[in-house]
């Protein structure tokens, strides 16, 4: 596949991590005293445990897993909604893979369809689309979630289904956007952050304009980011270079496939289908004003909420979960309480233990190593 | 979640559909062109192109001059690496 190898060449990787280590020398950066960068894509938080790039990296760099994995951020209580319109008779329910273990305060849909509601596991919301088309006596409807890189798709579809005039397909929103949740991490006092590493698919919808005040405002550089190894090490070492350098600016290392303006055939899409929601649950965040987008009044026929009257009652987490203290950054995965004890990825308690994406479950699949060597280090 | 693969468009289905055919590892599958319709004057130009495929979409065509810009920095990188190397082991050998 296109530029899949090139990105994973390890003769090159040895190179950047040359050129860092030394960055970091000059910089003073220690374990003690660590360069700290948010990766804020929870596919970034992937990569990086996949390929061990934690464990490669000096230890004057601390990388801090950021809420940018949106089945980990939902709250319990939209999965409860959901649950409840899946128990609907007349409702074929259908959403990504990903949200299907996300833990309800009664259920996962996961553990719905196994007490016989029909939920049913698409690879694209154009397939709920098609299911709608193939059922017209059952009601279709599509658990939309994610950031902007997966808005679009759900807009085009939504856009499809009222040109083709189809009656039972709706769509339960719980769609979120980034540059709102960037705001409310750096209002976060308690947060030191040096510097980011950007999403990249987020940035191919929205550009890489919106980020600038974070540079400007924060004087937080930022860099956007591909998904392969090599594309993250490069842009550590970007970072690096801008506190050597002592500039302060957003920067591409995605050109291939992020464009400045973004794309705007999707941004016109969502933004004919979508408003911003006033206040936004975050689960472990709590919440965030104007992260959430709903669906305009005039998509009203095919929104979820107002067709099935969603009641959208908050519900607090298990006491003993930490999500929020990990998604903040204030705590390492392994640190919480319940880690790789009562919550693992085949029982989670946290969100962030469900998804691959989710900083708890690559700790848990991917981590240990580095996790052994930083508790024998504390203990000495 | 925000994952994507690389495909190579191989045919165009249906025009007004935005409709396509791509191929990703061998594997054949449709996928919605809906989000390049800016990008050309006819769809039909996107055969060939590699693009990043999400959720069943087209997201964004890959571009192989910028990939190639990114891995020449790269192996600029490495190669100063070398050269830094080369000149700590003949300061060692001339110290």
């Amino acid at each position: 596949m296109k530029y899949i190898k090139e990105f994973r060449d390890p003769e090159k990787a040895k190179a950047v991590l040359q050129e860092i280590e030394q960055l970091t020398q000059q910089l003073n950066a220690t374990a003690e005293n660590p360069i700290r960068l948010m990766e804020v894509c929870g596919g970034h938080t992937h990569t990086i445990f996949k390929f061990g790039l934690e464990e490669l990296l000096p230890r004057g760099i601390d990388l801090i897993h950021g809420p940018g994995c949106p089945v980990c951020v939902l709250p319990m209580n939209r999965v409860d909604d959901c649950v409840s319109i899946a128990e609907r008779e007349d409702v074929i329910l259908t959403t990504f893979g990903d949200a299907m273990r996300v833990p309800g305060s009664r259920k996962s849909l996961l553990q719905a369809k196994a007490a016989g509601q029909d939920i049913r596991m698409v690879y694209s919301p154009m397939d709920a689309l098609q299911l709608a088309r193939d059922n017209p006596e059952r009601n279709v409807v599509f658990f939309g979630l994610g950031f902007e890189t997966t808005m679009p798709s759900t807009a085009f579809t939504v856009l499809q289904a009222k040109a083709e005039k189809i009656p039972n397909f709706f769509l339960f929103c719980n769609h979120i956007t980034i540059i709102p949740t960037l705001r409310a991490i750096l209002a976060d006092s308690d947060l030191r952050l040096d510097g980011f590493i950007g999403p990249g698919h987020v940035s191919m919808i929205i550009g890489t304009e919106g980020y600038d005040f974070i540079a400007s405002e924060h004087r937080k550089p930022f860099v956007v980011a591909g998904f392969e190894p090599l594309d993250i090490l490069q842009s550590v070492w970007m970072l690096l270079k801008q506190f050597e350098e002592q500039r302060c600016e957003v920067e591409n290392q995605y050109r291939r496939v992020v464009p400045t303006q973004g794309n705007l055939a999707a941004q016109q899409a969502m933004d004919q289908v979508f408003q911003l929601r006033e206040q936004f649950e975050w689960r472990g965040l709590g919440s965030i004003p104007e992260s959430g987008v709903e669906m305009r009044p005039e998509f009203a026929d095919f929104d979820a909420e107002k067709v099935f009257a969603v009641r959208d009652v908050p519900v607090v987490d298990p006491a003993e979960c930490q999500c929020g203290e990990v998604l903040k950054g204030r705590l390492k995965p392994w640190q919480c309480q319940v880690f790789g004890k009562s919550c693992t990825p085949d029982n989670p308690i946290g969100a962030l233990m469900v998804s691959s994406e989710g900083a708890c479950a690559a700790y848990y699949n991917y981590g240990s190593r580095w996790r052994e060597q930083a508790e024998a280090e504390a203990t000495l | 979640m925000c994952l994507g693969i690389p495909g190579q468009i191989e045919k165009i289905i249906d025009k007004a559909k935005f409709l396509g055919e791509v191929s990703v590892s061998g594997l054949r599958r449709p996928v919605n062109l809906a989000c390049l319709q800016n990008d050309v004057t006819d769809l039909e130009e996107l055969v060939g192109e590699w693009v990043l495929i999400h959720v069943g979409f087209a997201m964004s065509r890959i571009d192989e001059l910028e990939a190639k810009r990114t891995l020449e920095l790269l192996t600029e990188l490495g190669e100063m690496q070398d050269e830094w190397q080369e000149a700590q082991t003949s300061l060692k050998a001339t110290g």
